[in-house]
């Protein structure tokens, strides 16, 4: 069961709007290495997953990845509000706003749309594992790529905030690996 | 009804009761929000999840983060049972 704080895990204040910038970072919203992604494959590899902390680093990293998903979705929102059809126009962002008009939908800068198929659930817990800390680092990636096209600091700030947590995610599934290797029975006996 | 102990099983189908309560009128009050009624319904049911809540986990261990923090000094939010394992559900 889940409850929602109306509240953001770190601010997004930006008052200056920019739908270039917005189009490059929709990715971390719905592209292969976004936030919903990542808290999608969490949630859904916990059921299998072989040690009760690791599902509970899963629950607990797969929860926050959605107040992620927020941020991101906010800084969108902002860097797109009240846009003037010439504006809309100039910067490109007219190809999105033709099917969602300002609204949030999950794709990557590209165009993709959001896919189940940009993660995986495999079912061993040392797969999934691996794949989660790969996914902390493409995402820490991407966030970089982000930060090396976006000047602006109100922009900047939030993004950083969410590059750190990425790396703190690495960290915990780290751990949370040499615990399942070390304890787990039923690893042990699949591996 | 929270006077008369309850062992787990009953305390925690308590839970699921009053929290259903809260989500289910938390949807009427989004739409209805001058309802006092309503509003008073949702103070009753909300204070007793709070206190039901924290008398679980005083006994049996946490089931919110917000009652994670044990006085006993161990962290049983990832080391008991999971619902989807057949921990309380």
């Amino acid at each position: 069961m889940w409850n929602y704080e109306k509240r953001l895990q770190y601010p997004v204040n930006i008052t200056q709007t920019n739908p270039k910038m917005a189009q490059v970072i929709i990715s971390q919203f719905g592209g292969p290495d976004g936030e919903l992604s990542a808290s999608m494959r969490y949630i859904s590899q916990r059921y299998t997953m072989s040690d009760k902390r690791v599902q509970g680093v899963l629950t607990d990293i797969g929860t926050e990845e959605l107040a992620h998903m927020e941020i991101v979705s906010a800084i969108i929102y902002q860097l797109t509000k009240n846009l003037t059809p010439e504006e809309i126009k100039a910067s490109g962002f007219d190809k999105y706003y033709v099917d969602h008009t300002l609204a949030l939908w999950p794709q990557a800068a590209g165009g993709i749309p959001f896919n189940a198929c940009e993660f995986q659930s495999k079912g061993d817990s040392i797969t999934d594992l691996f794949e989660d800390m790969a996914a902390e680092q493409k995402a820490r990636t991407t966030y970089d790529n982000i930060l090396r096209l976006v000047k602006d600091p109100e922009v900047a700030d939030p993004i950083r905030f969410l590059r750190e947590r990425e790396v703190v995610h690495f960290q915990r599934f780290g751990e949370a690996n040499r615990e399942d290797c070390n304890k787990s029975e039923r690893t042990k006996y699949n591996h | 009804m929270m006077n008369v102990p309850m062992n787990q099983q009953q305390l925690f189908t308590w839970i699921n009761e009053i929290s259903f309560a809260c989500n289910d009128i938390v949807l009427y009050l989004d739409t209805h929000p001058d309802d006092e009624e309503a509003m008073n319904y949702f103070n009753h049911y909300s204070e007793m999840r709070r206190k039901a809540l924290k008398t679980y986990e005083e006994h049996y261990g946490p089931l919110t983060i917000d009652t994670a923090a044990p006085a006993t000094g161990k962290w049983y939010w990832s080391t008991q049972k999971w619902p989807w394992e057949g921990g309380m559900c």
